[in-house]
């Protein structure tokens, strides 16, 4: 295959991938979806700091991946309620490429070491501050969850509660991208 | 005095009879009543609108009210509502007390507003706390910041005026 052939291919996936993502949007009929955000479209804002274990944690890093961001706190009920999904989640997709990472906003960093434990999630979480939160558009609210794709691109920003089965069609249309 | 015992019985069956359907209901559609300290515990007559609150911040020469955050500090350093104060997290009993040494010299006819907007409103764990403990000091000018989604959402999202910083 040709080099434009191939560029040609990879266009017509990207295309067929944002159709299906639009579909699912507009199917899903969820407030808590919005796609009109500044940061959707965006290369995600740059994440480097220590996660609860005091592993360096580079959002960088997982280029290649689809990562989904989540913005939580131990205070916030409805993050309680996913929380428990991202990591069944990371187990079923990690395999193809998914990487979960949790942000708490917690004031305190014993709280949110205590619930990531209760939780026992097997995904990275660090503790983020207002300069993070503001880098991401002002986290005004919580639950709050980024899908970035393979190429560090935000593809969907959902606040609030949300659908977990729209968020999960969402991430497997990401997920089938190159 | 035999008409009187049948009716005594008789309204005794109907109370129970409609004490047996309530509690059937209830268990069949989930219905409780709010726990106690709830957003959704919150008297409506007591909750603000954000246009009301901003209309009462901009007005000239009113009776302005103190308006406290008692969510997360995290959050308030993001945005808050501007002139507003924190007052520590309602869920938390170290906010609690930060709420009470900030009230306590105020007059208990206080015009005070509160508000959180953390979260959807009926998974708010602050506000309730915090509007019950100014009630139980003795306030009777206190009202609540109705916020349905969040702050961003339903305050900074509509232009009213923000402010950042601790």
């Amino acid at each position: 295959m040709s080099a434009d052939a191939r560029t040609l291919t990879t266009i017509r996936r990207q295309l067929l991938a944002g159709l299906l993502l639009g579909v699912c949007f507009a199917a899903s009929g969820e407030r808590a979806v919005s796609v009109a955000e500044s940061l959707v479209g965006k290369k995600a804002p740059e994440i480097t700091r220590k996660d609860l274990n005091g592993r360096n944690l580079n959002l960088a890093s997982f280029r290649g991946k689809v990562v989904l961001l989540d913005f939580w706190a131990t205070w916030c009920a409805p993050c309680q309620v996913e929380m428990p999904a991202f990591s069944q989640w990371q187990r079923q997709y990690g395999p193809q490429g998914l990487q979960v990472i949790g942000i708490s906003m917690d004031d305190d960093p014993a709280l949110a070491r205590k619930l990531c434990t209760k939780l026992k999630l097997n995904y990275p979480v660090a503790m983020g501050d207002e300069k993070l939160g503001e880098l991401y558009g002002g986290v005004l609210g919580l639950p709050l969850t980024y899908l970035i794709d393979r190429n560090g691109r935000v593809r969907a920003k959902f606040q609030g509660e949300t659908d977990l089965k729209t968020l999960q069609k969402q991430l497997e249309v990401l997920l089938a991208e190159p | 005095m035999r008409l009187s015992l049948v009716r005594i019985a008789g309204t005794i069956a109907v109370l129970a009879i409609v004490f047996a359907a309530h509690t059937r209901i209830h268990a069949q559609f989930g219905w409780s009543a709010p726990p106690p300290e709830s957003a959704a515990s919150i008297p409506t007559t007591q909750l603000l609108q954000p246009e009301e609150l901003n209309r009462l911040l901009q007005a000239q020469g009113a009776n302005k009210p103190l308006v406290l955050q008692v969510g997360s500090h995290m959050l308030f350093a993001q945005a808050h509502i501007a002139g507003s104060e924190y007052a520590g997290a309602g869920s938390q009993p170290e906010g609690l007390k930060q709420l009470q040494d900030r009230v306590a010299p105020l007059p208990r006819k206080a015009f005070i507003v509160l508000y959180c907007g953390c979260c959807p409103w009926s998974r708010c764990p602050n506000v309730g706390p915090a509007f019950k403990l100014l009630r139980d000091l003795g306030f009777t000018n206190v009202k609540v910041l109705y916020l349905a989604n969040n702050l961003g959402t339903d305050w900074v999202d509509k232009g009213y005026p923000v402010e950042r910083g601790r």
